[in-house]
């Protein structure tokens, strides 16, 4: 199915921003640094995890680690899904245990996702607490879920798409709100 | 990549896109099985049962393990302490125990054949693990999953398949999937176990273990099964062992970091000394790690997921 470009809501220059600031909130709240660590959510929360660890070492100079979690296994639409999600790698190569996690996304819509990584993570251990960093927060939240960090509220129709890109992957830095168009 | 399919029965008819996904799929399950809590809840709520109607230690706890860490349930049915005893028919066995609502069956059986066959008439997913001397598609898997891990390709590599290939599921597979793979394939063994009609796949046949060996980069051993001796198909144990063993001597012959495999039960110093069946060069222990990642891989792509029509 197409899809039409209705808005394009932020731009490299405000994803920093935005990004700046979540990074000043997470030093801010977070006294002691030496416990933190970043676990992204596959694919985009890695990048964005990547960028506000290497944000608190030019502010802090401390290096946060970055681990990736792959959700897939823990999805409770699983058996809904069309195609067969591909399952990739989960790297946490540190000890969740007694750890503040912070836990990153690029965007948080019914909360479904998040559920799932919160069960895989404390499958890994029982962290000291879990914060969510979240680029776009979008609603229509599902479950009671709401994240401690967010880069921009966006109030969307559910039938709208939000898609983050991210230059590591997507080439460019932008938030794009898109609608499907029935071609038939 | 989607993977659709019904059914694992075997390697031959399986293509090289799909053999991949397992592969690709099996290395994100690896980790799993290094946690504290070695648990995933993916298929939670499905019942498999292993029907195995011959003796197996790897496969089938393999198997068992695998199913269980993806949060599976999974019953072990026996033949020795089964209806079967007592002259149940094997399509009957297998519809009663469906009837319990299984969602996977797991099976094997010394005839060629039985899973495909039983795939014809029940409504699981069925899976071969091991059917007589036809196929025994997990271990071929667990194999090309062991020596990419070690080489990190199979194509262009020199295999090395000595034994008893005439009676073995195992050199099928292996065979099936790494031509598939563009692997260069040899096989040794005494004549009468060395199927002429494996060169029409393009398999090189030898009969002369140090000859073959030179250069070879991974080099799979078979068990030999002493139980067909009485066949007389090759004339004693003990020259077999002189001629096919494969000894340090021997394996010097071999590239300089070449594997060792054996899909098991191995007879320590017949086909393989002891001292290189421990040594480094040995991935046997490997190959059974990396068995429970390769079946959960397997399990999780036939049973995951919205039911489908399949062609197979």
């Amino acid at each position: 199915m197409a899809e039409k470009i209705k808005a394009r809501v932020m731009d490299a220059r405000k994803i920093k921003r935005a990004l700046h600031r979540m990074a000043t909130e997470i030093i801010e709240r977070n006294r002691d640094l030496s416990s933190l660590v970043i676990v992204g959510i596959r694919t985009r929360g890695i990048y964005l995890g990547k960028r506000v660890s290497s944000m608190i070492k030019e502010l802090e100079n401390i290096k946060i680690p970055v681990g990736v979690l792959d959700i897939t296994l823990y999805r409770d639409d699983f058996s809904e899904l069309e195609a067969q999600h591909m399952v990739k790698k989960t790297e946490i190569d540190f000890s969740v245990v007694d750890k503040d996690i912070l836990l990153v996304d690029d965007v948080l819509f019914t909360g479904r996702t998040i559920r799932a990584a919160m069960d895989s993570l404390i499958d890994l251990g029982r962290p000291k607490s879990i914060q969510l960093f979240i680029l776009i927060d979008r609603g229509h939240r599902e479950l009671p879920i709401r994240a401690d960090y967010v880069g921009k509220f966006l109030p969307t129709s559910k039938r709208e798409i939000v898609q983050v890109h991210l230059k590591e992957i997507d080439e460019t830095d932008e938030v794009l709100i898109t609608e499907p168009v029935d071609t038939t | 990549m989607p993977f659709d399919h019904k059914h694992l029965l075997g390697i031959e008819f399986l293509p090289k896109k799909d053999i991949l996904t397992i592969l690709d799929t099996a290395e994100s399950f690896v980790e799993i099985s290094t946690r504290e809590v070695k648990k995933v809840p993916i298929l939670r709520g499905k019942t498999i049962i292993n029907l195995f109607f011959e003796p197996s230690t790897r496969t089938r706890s393999s198997f068992e393990l695998a199913a269980k860490r993806l949060s599976a349930d999974i019953i072990n049915f026996n033949r020795q302490f089964s209806s079967v005893v007592k002259g149940e028919t094997l399509k009957d066995t297998v519809l009663n125990l469906e009837s319990m609502q299984s969602d996977a069956l797991i099976i094997r059986h010394n005839c060629p054949g039985v899973p495909h066959y039983i795939s014809t008439f029940c409504r699981s997913h069925v899976i071969n693990a091991g059917d007589g001397a036809h196929e025994h598609p997990t271990q071929a898997l667990l194999d090309a999953f062991t020596i990419r891990q070690q080489k990190k390709k199979l194509e262009g590599l020199k295999i090395l398949i000595v034994g008893d290939i005439l009676h073995s599921r195992v050199a099928r597979s292996n065979i099936f999937l790494l031509s598939k793979m563009g692997a260069e394939i040899a096989c040794v063994g005494p004549p009468a176990l060395l199927p002429e009609e494996f060169k029409e796949f393009g398999i090189a046949c030898d009969y002369d273990l140090d000859r073959a060996i030179q250069g070879a980069d991974v080099i799979m051993m078979l068990r030999i099964q002493s139980e067909r001796q009485q066949k007389n198909l090759f004339p004693s144990l003990r020259e077999y062992k002189d001629i096919f063993s494969l000894t340090p001597k021997r394996f010097r012959r071999a590239k300089r970091n070449a594997i060792i495999m054996h899909p098991g039960p191995i007879n320590r110093g017949v086909e393989i000394s002891a001292d290189l069946a421990d040594s480094a060069k040995s991935v046997i222990l490997r190959q059974v790690e990396n068995g429970i990642a390769v079946r959960m891989a397997v399990l999780y792509l036939l049973l995951g997921g919205k039911e489908r029509e399949t062609t197979d």
